[in-house]
């Protein structure tokens, strides 16, 4: 196999690396870490190795995330099962000096725990493991190997037919079968068509996809590619928020790896297929993760949302057909495609395969970036990966999906995390943020928090959204200065009905999903903060 | 277009049998059979953009709502235009509408004239329940011959997309977001002082509101002409055959 053998030439330099060293130290270099100094860590570990001689014996490289964000800067000796948090860059002597001897006891912290125990990695098989700026490295880690099989073996319905089988769906928050949606895109006509990666992740304390494009940026691509060469696509365009400077960064740089090497651009891999992938920023607008907006703001114009269908598939990027996943999405396909269908239908639900990941946030001992496979229940994620709740106060709800999901309450924590559970309970999938909260919140509150993101987000086209929103802020900020009445309660009702039904795109679809959800479970919360007593029922009747 | 083979669909409308070119939409073959859908952000010329979202209807099988402005009829569909529900909604968005920014019928100079004023009468809009949220919005009268109030603007875009799309001057645009949206001219220059604008005024008689008018008018004097669209349009489409 000539690609084969092209393939192990880019990775060689790292296997003798590697093959040469006793020891490797990977210090995090994802956004959280080197928000708290990492780099300089791993400048100082660096320029330790090289003074004390120990170059070739011990590697020090920077790498992507290794989960406990909160726990940065994040180091690792070996494959050990300890990790080193909150390393500085004062440590780096102490932890050479443990090279050959016991670890660093001040720094260390176990990984003979349940949050790494539990976690099952696809989509971040190589996070915290390779270096996100080496081609090399995510070669010899099996990179591109998913596309060099597909070029050579197989044809774009078998692909197809692959993902179908696979049972994957969209991570991007609705859920949509990824193979219904890829061979829509391959049956639809035109002679152009479009790959684009919707990388415009902008829920309130989500990072899942900073996080896989800033840890393996070359695996997006390679998702990409093979979702190309499956619909019969020759240009890609990742569409990244550019509030992610680093992604972006490494995102450009890892396209400009793979071009030079012939892996993407013209002639992919030495055969005839072609695939060029362009980066475009988006300017600060949470709408353009709506997939018609996002498509407008790549074709220069105003990013607001279009009805559909037609969809995409039929008439999207420049009118033409065009294929939108998530960054998730991509990550997985090429495990996915390497290990086949049957392996990646074996994690998960009956419905929902797989894993997700999370970011677990909030009122929780272990923040940070967690993968489950699907199906792993809240409680498992809160009490055994998350650790459970500081100082061990009582858990009173888990909001998923950002502000288009809602709060799940603690009777429900023994449900599985599929997409039809979470959708059941009145929250969604979302995109994976998972925020745990205590009794210190107060429910109305949340349910304001995320109406007022919704509120200045709206991009202003359709009308229930763009007055809907404001009121609904309104009513709840009047709820929560206590000065609300009954009247008040039944007008935010009827308003989440109006917007559920009336609204053009998912934003305002969703929108009132906070609310409703906190509603639901914790009524009580709203109706505590009124002014009258009045019996609720009385409007409606009056109203029939 | 004429030349081409165009398939027949046959629908149901309200319980009516009807027939549509399959290119039509719910809303044409409606008006084409004297069915009325209210609309806010359509004008025949136009291409809709499903903005208002007064013409949603109901599609039986189908648990969502749909804007008949942009969707394409089906063989054996059956829509419905009126409902209780539906007539609830419509109310509801005109109320919002209403609430949104300083529409005071009595001292407007389209009053009488005014299309959300006509829906408003039409659909029994006697009531705004949401409080007013009585913005403090500019008055452009730079412009010699116009006047742009942003008090009375309901976004619906008319002027944005007849600008844009027949007079070809793209003066007009959007700005900004959610309630905090406005129309622009230019990159937000004073309308007298734009350089895009070609003085035609077709914006100020597609406004449906009091947002766009001709100066020196006073109070319910102010009515619109739109028999240019329709003229307009079909020179286009002859023109493009």
């Amino acid at each position: 196999m000539l690609i084969n053998d092209e393939l192990q030439q880019i990775a060689q330099p790292i296997l003798d690396e590697e093959a040469g060293a006793e020891h490797s130290i990977r210090v995090c270099v994802a956004a959280g870490c080197i928000s708290s100094g990492s780099d300089k860590v791993l400048k100082e570990l660096k320029a330790q190795v090289k003074e004390r001689g120990l170059e070739g014996r011990c590697l020090v490289k920077g790498v992507g995330c290794m989960g406990p964000c909160a726990g940065g800067p994040v180091v690792r000796v070996d494959d050990g099962d300890v990790m080193y948090h909150n390393v500085g860059s004062d440590d780096a002597g102490e932890i050479l000096d443990s090279l050959d001897g016991e670890p660093v006891k001040r720094l260390a912290q176990s990984m003979d725990t349940p949050f790494f125990k539990r976690q099952v990695k696809i989509a971040l098989e190589n996070s915290g493991v390779i270096d996100p700026e080496r081609l090399e490295d995510y070669v010899a880690h099996e990179g591109y190997h998913a596309l060099a099989r597909v070029l050579t073996q197989m044809q774009p319905w078998e692909i197809i037919d692959e993902v179908t089988r696979s049972g994957l769906r969209g991570r991007g928050g609705a859920g949509y079968p990824a193979g219904l949606k890829w061979s829509t895109v391959a049956k639809a006509g035109g002679t152009k068509k479009y790959a684009v990666c919707n990388a415009d992740e902008g829920d309130p304390g989500a990072f899942m996809d900073r996080s896989v494009l800033e840890s393996d940026p070359h695996r997006v691509l390679e998702g990409m590619a093979i979702a190309a060469m499956a619909v019969g696509a020759d240009q890609g365009y990742i569409y990244v928020r550019a509030e992610y400077p680093l992604a972006i960064k490494r995102l450009e740089k890892a396209i400009k790896q793979s071009e030079r090497a012939g892996i993407l651009g013209k002639r992919v891999l030495g055969t005839t297929y072609d695939f060029h992938v362009d980066v475009r920023l988006g300017a600060g607008a949470f709408v353009c993760g709506e997939e018609t907006a996002l498509l407008a703001s790549i074709e220069g114009r105003r990013g607001t949302p279009r009805p559909r269908p037609p969809y995409p598939a039929e008439s999207g990027l420049f009118g033409q057909s065009t294929l939108i996943n998530n960054v998730e999405t991509y990550a997985n396909i090429p495990a996915l495609i390497r290990n086949g269908a049957d392996w990646f239908s074996s994690m998960g639900t009956e419905t929902s395969k797989g894993t997700k990941v999370f970011a677990l946030a909030g009122k929780v001992n272990n923040t940070g970036l967690i993968e489950v496979p699907m199906g792993t229940t809240l409680r498992d994620i809160v009490y055994e990966i998350g650790g459970g709740i500081p100082e061990d106060r009582p858990f009173k709800a888990v909001q998923t999906g950002g502000p288009s999901g809602g709060c799940i309450p603690a009777d429900h924590l023994d449900s599985p995390v599929d997409y039809e559970t979470l959708s059941k309970l009145g929250s969604i999938m979302g995109s994976g943020g998972m925020i745990v909260m205590d009794e210190s919140s107060n429910m109305v509150d949340v349910a304001k928090y995320f109406m007022e993101f919704t509120t200045s987000e709206s991009c202003g086209k359709c009308v229930p959204c763009r007055v809907g929103t404001t009121h609904m802020e309104n009513l709840l900020t009047k709820i929560l200065s206590g000065e609300a009445t009954h009247h008040d309660l039944q007008l935010l009702e009827e308003l989440c009905d109006l917007l559920q039904n009336t609204s053009l795109c998912g934003l305002g679809q969703a929108a009132p999903n906070p609310v409703v959800s906190t509603l639901r479970y914790f009524r009580h919360e709203y109706q505590a903060l009124l002014t009258d007593d009045e019996v609720e029922t009385t409007a409606q009747e009056e109203a029939e | 277009m004429s030349d081409q083979t165009v398939s027949i669909k046959t629908l149901k409308i309200d319980g009516r049998d009807v027939s549509a070119r399959a290119d039509e939409t719910i809303l044409a073959v409606a008006q084409q059979n004297g069915i009325d859908i209210p609309t806010l952000c359509h004008l025949d010329g136009l291409t809709p953009v499903g903005a208002c979202r007064l013409c949603l209807v109901e599609i039986a099988g189908s648990n969502k709502l749909l804007p008949a402005c942009v969707t394409t009829v089906r063989e054996g569909m059956e829509v419905f235009t009126e409902s209780e529900k539906l007539n609830r909604y419509r109310k509801m968005i005109l109320e919002l509408l209403f609430s949104e920014r300083n529409h005071i019928c009595a001292v407007c100079v389209s009053n009488g004239h005014c299309d959300l004023q006509d829906l408003a009468v039409r659909l029994g809009v006697d009531f705004i329940r949401y409080p007013y949220l009585h913005p403090v919005e500019k008055v452009d009268a730079s412009h010699d011959r116009f006047v742009q109030d942003d008090n009375r603007c309901v976004l619906c875009g008319r002027c944005v997309r007849v600008c844009g799309e027949l007079e070809g001057a793209h003066t007009w645009d959007f700005m900004g977001r959610g309630v905090q949206t406005r129309v622009i001219t230019d990159l937000d220059t004073p309308w007298g002082e734009s350089d895009s604008c070609t003085r035609c005024g077709k914006c100020v008689h597609v406004c449906p509101t009091g947002a766009l008018i001709e100066k020196g008018r006073s109070v319910a004097e102010m009515a619109k002409r739109r028999q240019f669209l329709p003229y307009l349009t079909l020179m286009r489409q002859e023109d493009q055959q």
